[in-house]
C-alpha cells in the first residue's frame, strides 16, 4: 500500500509557517502548535489598478 | 524602470552628502524677504482659519497679539475670521515649525546652511515644555517667553554660533545615535552635546553673567532643544533633493491637524493630502484621548531624513515614552521601515543593530506596494487651544497621500 505523505504530516508533530492572516496563527498558537507568522498582504492592498501601475513603474 | 532607479540613486546621493551646520539666528523677516507684515507661515499644508484646528487657531491667536497686529485674542480671532492675515505653509519658504508651527516677521529663526549644496532652511527656537505657543499656548506667560527669545536669547544664540563658524550637524547627530536619541521625541543626548559645542562661545561672547546664566539654564533644562534644530537640518537635506525628475522619493512630509501632507521629488511641489490621522500612545496623569487633537506639525522632516520612528532602533527609551512597545520591539519600527526605503544613511548608525544606517530615502512605489505607511513620533497637542501637550506617542501617515503621489507619478512617467 502506497505511503500518505499527508496521513503521516498530521500524525506527526506539525511545524507550521502561516502567511497573511494573523488569525490562522492564533488558532494554531492557542492549540500548542509549533507556528511562525509572516506579515504579508497582497500588492497595494490588493487594488488591481494600482498593482499594475507598479509592476510597469519597476516596483 | 531604468530612469527612476538612475533618479533615485541620485537622490539618495544628494540625502547622504548633505552637509548640514548650524551658522546662525537671524529674524524671520531677514532670513525670508518675501516675509511680510500680517503673513503668518504655519505647519503642514496649506489651510485657512475655518478649516484650521483648535491649537492651531490658539496659536494664530497668540502670535497675532505678539506682533502687535491685536489688541487681545478676542481681537485677533475676529481679524483671522475676517481674513486679516495671510496664512501660508512654512515649507513654501525654506523654513519648518513644530506642532503649530509659526513663523512671523519678528521672531528669531535658527539658520541650517546645507554646505554641500549652498542651500539654508530655517527653523524657530523651541521654547521648551508646558505652556508654549506650538501646543496653541497663547497667555502672557507664552507670549513673554517669545519676547525674550526674540530679545535676548535668540541674539545671544546667534552670537555663540558665529563665533565658532556654525556647528556641525552630522557628526553631532550620528553620536546622538549611539547616545539614544532617535531626533523625534528623544533629543536628549543631542541637547547636550549642542549645550557642550555652544557653552564656550556664550561665555566669550557674553558681558552679562545675569543674562548667560538664565541663557544657559534654558538650554540646558530642555531636552527638546535640539528638536527645532534638526527640523532645520531635515530641511536642508530634503530641499535639494525637490524637482528631480523620475526620482520617487517623498522630500517633505507635514501636517496642520486637520490634514496630512507629502512632496515627492518626481512631481515637483505638489502637496498629496489626506485626513491627518489621531497619534495612538501615552497621556500624561490627567489626560485622556478624549482630549487629543489630531496629528500636527513640520517635524515629520526628521522621519523623512531617516530618523524619528525610523531610527526607534537607536533609542529604546522612547519605545516607551510614546506607548510604541517594549524597549526590545523597537528595533523592529527601524526594520520595518527599512522596508519602504531605498538605502541606509552609511553616517547615520545604529549601535545595537549591528551599525545598520537608518532607512533613508523613502519610496512612494515601495509604500503603497507593501502598504507599510512611514511611522511617526509624536507628540499628542490638547485639542484646545491654549492647553499644550497632554501626551506624546505615534502615528502613521495615512496611505491615501501615497497613492495619490503614485498616481501622479505614474501620469509624469507617462505610464497608465
Amino acid at each position: 500500500m502506497a505511503k500518505d505523505p499527508l496521513r503521516d504530516l498530521l500524525h506527526e508533530p506539525l511545524s507550521v509557517i502561516n502567511v497573511g492572516l494573523e488569525g490562522f496563527a492564533g488558532e494554531l498558537a492557542a492549540q500548542k502548535v509549533d507556528v511562525i507568522q509572516v506579515d504579508w498582504t497582497p500588492p497595494a492592498g490588493g487594488d488591481p489598478e494600482l498593482a499594475d501601475l507598479l509592476a510597469k513603474l519597476g516596483s | 524602470m531604468q530612469r527612476i532607479e538612475e533618479a533615485n540613486q541620485q537622490a539618495i546621493e544628494r540625502m547622504v552628502t548633505g552637509d548640514p551646520v548650524l551658522v546662525d539666528v537671524i529674524p524671520a523677516a531677514e532670513a525670508i524677504s518675501e516675509l511680510k507684515e500680517r503673513m503668518i507661515l504655519h505647519a503642514g499644508p496649506p489651510v485657512e482659519w475655518d478649516r484650521m484646528c483648535g491649537p492651531m487657531r490658539g496659536a494664530v491667536m497668540g502670535i497675532a497679539v505678539f506682533e502687535g497686529w491685536a489688541d487681545d485674542l478676542a481681537d485677533a480671532e475676529s481679524k483671522a475670521a475676517a481674513g486679516e492675515f495671510d496664512f501660508h505653509p512654512n515649507h513654501h519658504f525654506d523654513a519648518v515649525g513644530p506642532m503649530t508651527g509659526m513663523t512671523t516677521v519678528s521672531q528669531p529663526l535658527m539658520v541650517v546652511e546645507n554646505k554641500t549644496f549652498g542651500n539654508r532652511a530655517y527653523c524657530a527656537i523651541n521654547e521648551g515644555l508646558g505652556k508654549v505657543m506650538r501646543f496653541g499656548g497663547n497667555d502672557g506667560e507664552v507670549l513673554e517667553r517669545l519676547g525674550w527669545l526674540r530679545d535676548d536669547f535668540g541674539p545671544a544664540l546667534g552670537r555663540a554660533l558665529r563665533h565658532v563658524n556654525g556647528v556641525p550637524l552630522k557628526s553631532l547627530v550620528a553620536r546622538g545615535l549611539t547616545m539614544g536619541d532617535e531626533m523625534h521625541q528623544r533629543n536628549v543626548a543631542c541637547s547636550g552635546l549642542t549645550l557642550r559645542a555652544l557653552s564656550p562661545p556664550f561665555v566669550a561672547t557674553s558681558d552679562d553673567n545675569e543674562a548667560l546664566a538664565k541663557a544657559l539654564a534654558f538650554l540646558g533644562g530642555n531636552d527638546q532643544f535640539f528638536l527645532n534644530i534638526a527640523m532645520a537640518m531635515g530641511k536642508s537635506i530634503m530641499d535639494p533633493v525637490r524637482d528631480i525628475e523620475g526620482a520617487s522619493v517623498v522630500t517633505a512630509m507635514c501636517r496642520n491637524g486637520t490634514d496630512f501632507g507629502i512632496r515627492v521629488s518626481g512631481t515637483g511641489d505638489t502637496w498629496f493630502t489626506a485626513p491627518v490621522e489621531m497619534p495612538e500612545g501615552l497621556y500624561f496623569p490627567g489626560f485622556t484621548e478624549r482630549d487629543a487633537n489630531p496629528d500636527m506639525g513640520d517635524s515629520t522632516i526628521v522621519e523623512t531624513i531617516g530618523l524619528g520612528g525610523f531610527a526607534m532602533g537607536a533609542a529604546p527609551a522612547v519605545a516607551g515614552f510614546v506607548g510604541a512597545g517594549a524597549a526590545s520591539e523597537a528595533g523592529n519600527y527601524t526594520r520595518t521601515m527599512s522596508e519602504i526605503t531605498l538605502a541606509e544613511n552609511p553616517e547615520w548608525t545604529i549601535p545595537s543593530m549591528d551599525y545598520l544606517g537608518v532607512p533613508t530615502g523613502i519610496d512612494i512605489r515601495l509604500v503603497v506596494e507593501t502598504g507599510l505607511a512611514p511611522t511617526i513620533n509624536t507628540g499628542i497637542a490638547h485639542r484646545e487651544p491654549g492647553v499644550g501637550q497632554v501626551g506624546a506617542g505615534v502615528v502613521r501617515a495615512p496611505m491615501a497621500c501615497f497613492e495619490q503621489a503614485l498616481l501622479a507619478f505614474a501620469d509624469r512617467m507617462g505610464v497608465s
